[in-house]
Parts: C-alpha cells; structure tokens; sequence
C-alpha cells in the first residue's frame, strides 16, 4: 500500500477497493459530499446515481439529491444550485448530454464550476448503448473543461480534481471528466481511495463570489448582452480556458503529493525517444500502452501520448511531445461527419500546422459504439504509420480499425 | 402586510423603473403587484421572454431582488435547483434561514407549451416556490405566434386569418386545471384589474409550503391590438365576459372569486381587441357562436365546481 504527503505534511494511506468506474465516482461524491445533486438515469451512467442515492437515503452525505424529470432538467437544475452558490453536482451520458447540450452552455457562459461525471456512450440513430466518443465531442466547444480518464482509479482521481480546477477563481467554469462505458463504467478494478478527512482537506470549502441567496447583495444573474457586451464576456471565458491549462497541472501536483499518484496535462509513455507515436484517449489507452511495450520488444521505437486534458487543448505540451517524431497514428472514437479528419486528429492537425513540425499524421477511428480494440488493432495501426513514415504518402487520411468494409 | 393602496403606496420597488417593456404591458404592473405581495427576501427565475429581455439589458437591471435567467423552457427547474440549494445550505448550517422566497415567471409559451415537461417535474417534486404565468395568450416576444394559449379564433402570425382558415383553430389547454391534477396545495387563476385579489392570492400561494401556480391573465397591447391605454379595462372585461374566470383551488377547495352580475357576451370581447376584429365579420357569425356556447359551457362548470348557483 502506498503512502504520500498530504500539503500540511501528514501521510496518507490510500484505502484499496475493488469497485467499478461508476461506483468509484459514487463514492468520491460521497466524499466530496456536494451541496446539490440533480439526478436522471441513462444507460451507462445510472450506477453512479443509483449508488449515490444510497449514500443518501443512508444519511452518509449531506446532499440534496434532486430526482429531475430530464437530463436538461438536471443541468437546468445544477445552473440555479451553483448559482445560488452552492456546490452541484451531476452525472450523465449520451442521449443525456445532448438533450443537456442547450443549457451547457448557460452553465459556461454564467462561469458556474459545475462538476459532471460523465460516461462515454454512442449516439442514436442506430441505437446503441455501448462507448464511444460522440456524445464528449458534442459539446467539446461547449466551454467545458473536459478530462478523459482511462481507468477506474483515474476516474476517482479526476472527480476530486475536478471540482478543484473548476472552483479555481481564475477558471470558474464548468467541468466534465469521462470514463468509457461499461469497459470502466462497469469493469471492476482494484483502485486506491483517499481516506475521507484528505478529500474534505484537499478540497476544501467553496465561497462563491455572487449567490443569488445573500439577501443584502441581490445578483442579476443570466442577463440578456446584445452586440456592445456579448463578445467581451465571450472572450473573458477563452482567458478562463486558457488559465484552466496552467491550472490544472499545478492540482494535478497538489493531488499527487496527497495520493502519490502522478498526472498532467497529458500521460506520455516512451515518448522521449519515440519515433512512431499513437495519439489516445480514454480506456484504450491501456491496450495501446501494452502494445508499445511489445513494439519496444521488437526494437520499434514506439510511444504513446495519452491526451487526459482535451478541453482546453494543450496544444503546446502536444507540439512538445510530438517534435521530431516521423509519424502520428491520431486515435478517434468519434466521427465528425463531413469533416476532413475526426475530432482528435484535426486539433493533432492543426497543432502539427500551427507549430510547423514535419511529422506525418493519420486518422484512425475505431471502437464506434462498443466494438472491441484489440492489440492486433493497435499493432496495425503502427504497422499503418511505419509505412507512412517510409513514404510519406498519409493518404487515406482517415482510415478505420476492426471494421468490415 | 395589509393590502391597501395607503401601505402599498410606502413599500420600496424591488422592480425598478426604467425598463424596457412597452406602454401599456400588463406584466409590470402583474410583476410589481407579485413582488410587492411576496415581499422579501426573494430570488426570481425568469424564462426567456418580454419580461426577461426587458429588465436584463447588460449592463442594467430592473431587478433589485435576486433574479436568474437560465433558458426559455427550464426556469421551473431552475428554480428546483435554487430552492434546494437554500434547503442544503440551511440545513448544513452553511447559511442561515433568512425565510428566503422562490418566484418563476414565465410566459404562456414557457409554460404551456417548450416547458410543461420541466414545470410539471418541480411540481411533482414539490419544492417550495411560486410559479406566476404571464398568460398574454401567443409568443410576444417573438412577435405574436400562437401558442397552446391562444383562444380559437385568435388571429396571430402563425394562424393568420386566410381564405381557407379563420385564426387559430383549436381551444387552448386548460394548464390551470393541467396544474392542478399535480395536487399541488395552491392553484389559482387571475388578472392585473383586481388587484387586490392578486396580491391576496399571492400571500395565499407564498405561505402555502409548497408549490403553487396562478395564472394571470396578462393583456400584451401589441399582440391584442387594443390602445395602451385599455390593458385595465380589458383585463377587467375579460372576467365580464367570462372568458377568463378568476378562482382559486387552496387545498382542493375550489372558490369563484368573481362572478359578473351580468355576464356580457363574447363580442364585446372581440369588440375590444384587433386580433378578433375578423370574428366580428358576418360570415364567421357560426363560429362566435361556438366560441359563446364554450364559454357558456367553461363558465357552468367552472360555478359546479365551486359549488355557486348555476
């Protein structure tokens, strides 16, 4: 068992447990113990608020749990709860984020550090239950600071790091952190939790600058900005963006003297000398991890670049990572239809351009609504820009894992 | 707080004046009666419409009450979440019990129509607030569409009066009644003319311990075609003519709080406003017929059930 530093000196003896992504984060809201908690259920997230309300109909927390009528509603619901200056706290996926997809953006743009614990799911048409990436990338230019966790242990470790950097004064704005669905939503793993009293302390107290209960300050919140305001309050929220990206790393540092445990904007591995690079995010960056190792093995200098923050987009860690390097395999679980490259791979893209690297990249989509990535996929996907290295030639740009065409 | 013009006449304006609404709306002066009825401390969420891009222009604000402004559909929900906020922290002991007081106003098309869903939620859920419709009968904001509001008949932008199609062609729903199937303990319905009774029916709704709804009637001179100068009056005739009754449902008990001596006939509604000026044409004489026969048939029912004299 590891033990660490909390900020005032004392050791902390992280607590194993055997527990599911979705339990995991029940568990560090019941730690966190938020003020409000506005629920709906959906496939794959309902385990997080199933046992959330026990913890609640158990007296262990003091939260108020609303149980909503809609996922817009639970959002609607966070906005006057943070608003109203207390600490909110919800849950969602899927068909939920995008019925949400309205009212994230009030939750932005009136800079209110709502915490989401978010599971990733497919969009319907077809239906499907299953992870991918879609329903993140939906609201990635929603102005929510979005973390991609790859386990349960990061699904427990981004939560209580969550409310940190959104209740940040210079960030103030709302954050999801996402697990995959059912692959850590429901797998269980063994994690580490902190002891209840190092969450209370690492977390500490929220004072909001404007509640709309302090009666002797009234607050207009939510007012209409026509052409002579809209746009200066628009840009205030990119300088929110942008601190959140020095704001983050300096939590993440925080947290790892409390838990021993290391994270940063983005989780690099065996990328100093890395010549072939596959960019990931979420759960499959563990089987891409073991797959480098193997390439390793084999004498191919592989790495891997596990994007944890996507928004904002560190795009100058990613220009740092990726210099020098002879080739990029950009992994996406989402297809932006239409588009010349997927969601990933056009912020790789455009950090590769912006930054003038001379290193050849290609969009890989794969794991669309819950198909299984392989490490035979992974090892193709090498195999794909060990070619393009060779040649030169990326086209085709996009190209598919796992799928029968 | 006694309700006397005297009393009335000495209370600070939490709406203040200078906003941007048109002469002659009702819904400042609905809006002024509610306030000065609830009294303070309060927090106002309001839906997009008028009353919200009127009152709100950053960076000005009517509003010296706390007031939130989420979207068009979801202030009853909004609303949900302020109130339980105030139950977390009071009863942490994070702040203390200052008796704060939860408000929505919403129009009619937030409420009967894009935010039913959301309104009937926190009523099922029963948070304590009030939930005031600013009932003008069509999208003001937007410039005079109809909504599941609109009376039959009604000319609006989007059930214009055609060749082939007089108006609007279906009755609106009845939300109050829609309302009050949530057994929620206060219901009622009313109008800016008899203020008192308004005011009244607001303390009523606020000392109830929970949620509560009244409907009024809210004269939008623009969307209506009357002069600026007629909102009272029109308030006034449309509970003479019955074809906006004004009751309460307090606990499940329903009472009629106004019953004309003598009910005026329903063209002298249409009489009043622009919007019905087509229904007074000869060849719609069989549709205002019908449209009487369902106000005759709304208003007995309405005496049943408040056990007056039909």
């Amino acid at each position: 068992m590891k033990t660490a530093l909390v900020p005032t000196g004392k050791l902390v003896k992280g607590i194993p447990l055997a527990l599911d992504g979705a339990k995991i984060v029940a568990y560090a809201m019941k730690q966190m113990n938020p003020d409000v908690v506005p629920v709906y259920p959906i496939t794959p997230q309902t385990e997080i608020v199933s046992a959330f309300s026990e913890y609640v109909a158990n007296g262990e927390v003091d939260s108020e749990m609303i149980n909503v009528e809609s996922e817009h509603a639970a959002m609607s619901a966070c906005i006057g709860a943070s608003a109203a200056g207390a600490r909110a706290q919800t849950a969602t996926t899927s068909a939920g984020m995008a019925f949400m997809w309205e009212v994230l953006y009030v939750a932005s743009g009136s800079r209110l550090p709502i915490v989401m614990h978010f599971v990733n799911r497919a969009l319907s048409a077809p239906l499907n239950i299953h992870c991918d990436h879609s329903d993140s990338m939906g609201a990635r230019d929603s102005g929510w600071i979005q973390l991609f966790g790859e386990n349960v242990q990061e699904a427990y470790d981004n939560a209580l790091q969550a409310i940190r950097i959104a209740e940040h004064p210079d960030v103030l704005l709302p954050i999801m952190h996402t697990q995959d669905g059912f692959v850590i939503s429901h797998g269980i793993e063994r994690a580490e939790v902190l002891p209840d009293e190092a969450v209370r302390e690492f977390i500490g107290t929220y004072k909001p600058q404007y509640s709309l209960l302090d009666p002797k300050q009234p607050v207009t919140y939510g007012p209409v900005n026509l052409q002579d305001y809209y746009f200066e309050h628009k840009r205030q929220q990119v300088d929110g963006m942008e601190k959140a990206l020095g704001v983050i790393p300096q939590v993440a540092e925080e947290y790892e003297r409390l838990s021993g445990r290391h994270y940063g904007l983005l989780d690099p591995y065996r990328m100093d000398d890395a010549e072939f690079v596959i960019v990931i995010m979420g759960s499959a960056a563990g089987t891409a991890r073991g797959v480098v190792a193997e390439l390793r093995g084999k004498g191919i200098k592989a790495g891997l670049l596990k994007i944890r923050c996507y928004r904002p987009f560190p795009a100058k860690a990613v220009a740092d990572a990726l210099r020098g390097k002879k080739a990029v395999a950009v992994m996406d679980r989402a297809i932006s239809f239409g588009a010349q490259g997927n969601p990933v791979f056009l912020d790789v893209s455009t950090v590769l351009n912006t930054y003038r690297l001379d290193t050849r990249a290609v969009d890989f989509v794969y794991g669309l609504g819950g198909r299984d990535v392989m490490p035979r996929h992974i090892h193709q996907a090498f195999q794909e820009i060990l070619q393009v290295a060779e040649t030169g030639e990326t086209t085709p740009v996009v190209r598919y894992l796992g799928l029968r065409e | 707080m006694a309700l006397s013009l005297k009393e009335l006449s000495k209370l600070d304006q939490t709406f203040a004046p200078g906003h941007r609404l048109c002469a002659g709306c009702a819904e400042s002066i609905i809006v002024r009666q509610v306030l000065m009825a609830a009294g303070d401390p309060v927090v106002v969420a309001n839906a997009t419409g008028c009353l919200e891009v009127a009152t709100s222009i950053y960076p000005f604000t009517s509003w010296r009450v706390s007031w939130i402004h989420s979207a068009f559909e979801n202030a009853a929900s909004t609303i949900s979440g302020v109130e339980t906020a105030y139950r977390s922290l009071v009863k942490q002991g994070k702040m203390e019990d200052v008796g704060m007081k939860f408000i929505v106003f919403g129009g009619d098309g937030a409420t009967y129509d894009i935010g039913l869903q959301f309104l009937s939620g926190a009523l099922e859920r029963g948070h304590r607030f009030l939930y005031v419709c600013l009932n003008n009968e069509a999208y003001m904001n937007t410039g005079i569409q109809r909504s599941g509001s609109t009376p039959r008949g009604t000319w609006t932008t989007t059930s214009p009066v055609g060749e082939a199609i007089v108006g609007k062609r279906e009755y609106p729903k009845d939300m109050t009644a829609i309302v009050a199937a949530h057994g929620i303990p206060y219901v009622a319905q009313a109008v800016p003319s008899q203020w008192r009774d308004l005011m009244t029916k607001v303390q009523k709704a606020i000392a109830a311990n929970g949620p509560t709804f009244i409907n009024v009637l809210s004269s939008c001179n623009r969307g209506w075609r009357h002069d600026t100068s007629q909102t009272i009056a029109v308030s006034k005739l449309a509970t003479d003519t019955c074809v906006w009754a004004i009751y309460e449902i307090d606990h499940g008990v329903w009472k009629l709080n106004y019953k004309p001596k003598k009910k005026k006939p329903i063209t002298e509604w249409f009489e009043s406003q622009g919007r019905f000026s087509h229904l007074l044409r000869p060849e719609n004489h069989a549709l205002v017929e019908q449209l009487q026969e369902k106000v005759d048939k709304d208003w007995k029912a309405l005496l049943e059930k408040c056990g007056e004299k039909t």
